[in-house]
């Protein structure tokens, strides 16, 4: 637990429709709490298919309560995109993360998590372990 | 030695390569790619130029993580944090000298190429922009003209590779066959050095 505070959630995807829709998806499966900081931040500035590193910036922004922020991407410019800025050092806020997990499945876990108040390696972790389940 | 001058030459000289070969990078993204690497790269480079312009940077490594802050806010693809990347970190690299040798700028341009390999996991033999940026780094100790003909020459041994990073590798033996565009774009960058050395 961390103060009561919640970590955020960012969900990078090259499609503003899926960033948004797995938001919604994640929020609903969560349940009743729904107080988890999420933001979607899909497709390019300019509304196509890729990634915006400013959309990224301000997500991360608006769902900083303290606690950290779980960034989940999904393919190719996303990722890097999301690591550039880690690299960058003052794009994203301090205890930002990029979770190494599958985008939907773990976006779902991580706001999940995030809804019991868990710090955020917790929330890291149980993204992470989306990975673990099968499909065959 | 390289002053800033000579690195906003160089920006300039990469935005023209840019704007002349986009419609060819683009071409060669579409049968293993997403069709976008030269407009992506337009985009890119029209806001150097613009920042450039703007902000006015006065030292070799100023004008280099300015002009790399740039591709990685405005590209919108992979090639955008990449390029970003490899000139933040050899602007980082130089740090604040107002003129450095062509031995120093070799030095954080390997630094650059490092850090880029970091962040896509790209090795040599990937059919990735590291395929043209490895080699160049190397000769670029010779001079730019070698750095060049490096670089072209490993851009266009990318062609038989089978692409492992990337949406080409997707594609799997389907990618054997197309020069990589990243290695490509990558070969104009490199040119452009010996472009603003001759000015």
């Amino acid at each position: 637990m961390s103060d009561g505070k919640l970590v955020g959630i960012v969900l990078v995807s090259h499609s503003a429709e899926v960033a948004a829709s797995v938001a919604g998806l994640a929020k609903g499966l969560a349940g009743g709490d729904v107080s988890v900081p999420i933001a979607p931040a899909g497709g390019t500035a300019a509304g196509g298919f890729g990634t915006s590193s400013e959309l990224v910036s301000a997500a991360a922004a608006s769902v900083d309560r303290g606690a950290g922020v779980a960034v989940l991407a999904d393919l190719g410019s996303a990722v890097l995109t999301v690591k550039a800025l880690l690299a960058e050092g003052d794009e994203l806020p301090d205890g930002t993360r990029l979770v190494d997990a599958p985008f939907v499945e773990g976006a779902v876990a991580a706001v999940v998590t995030a809804a019991t108040g868990a710090d955020l390696a917790a929330v890291e972790a149980a993204a992470a372990e989306a990975y673990a389940y099968r499909k065959e | 030695m390289l002053d800033a001058d000579f690195f906003r030459r160089w920006m300039t000289a990469c935005a023209a390569s840019v704007e002349r070969e986009a419609d060819r990078l683009t071409a060669l993204d579409s049968p293993i790619g997403d069709a976008d690497h030269g407009t992506n790269l337009q985009r890119g480079f029209r806001a150097v130029t613009a920042a450039l312009e703007r902000e006015a940077p006065t030292t070799p490594g100023a004008v280099l993580t300015l002009a790399g802050r740039q591709l990685i806010s405005s590209v919108g693809g992979a090639s955008g944090p990449l390029y970003g990347t490899l000139l933040r970190r050899t602007g980082k690299a130089l740090g604040d000298a107002a003129e450095v040798s062509e031995e120093q700028l070799a030095e954080a341009l390997r630094a650059g190429v490092d850090a880029v390999r970091a962040l896509g996991g790209a090795a040599p033999g990937d059919k990735t922009m590291v395929d043209a940026l490895v080699p160049a780094v190397e000769a670029l100790s010779t001079s730019f003209a070698a750095a060049k003909d490096a670089a072209d020459e490993g851009a266009i041994a990318t062609t038989p590779m089978l692409a492992r990073k990337g949406r080409a590798s997707y594609l799997g033996e389907r990618s054997v066959g197309h020069q990589d565009p990243g290695a490509t774009s990558s070969a104009l960058i490199v040119a452009a050095l010996e472009e603003a050395d001759g000015e």
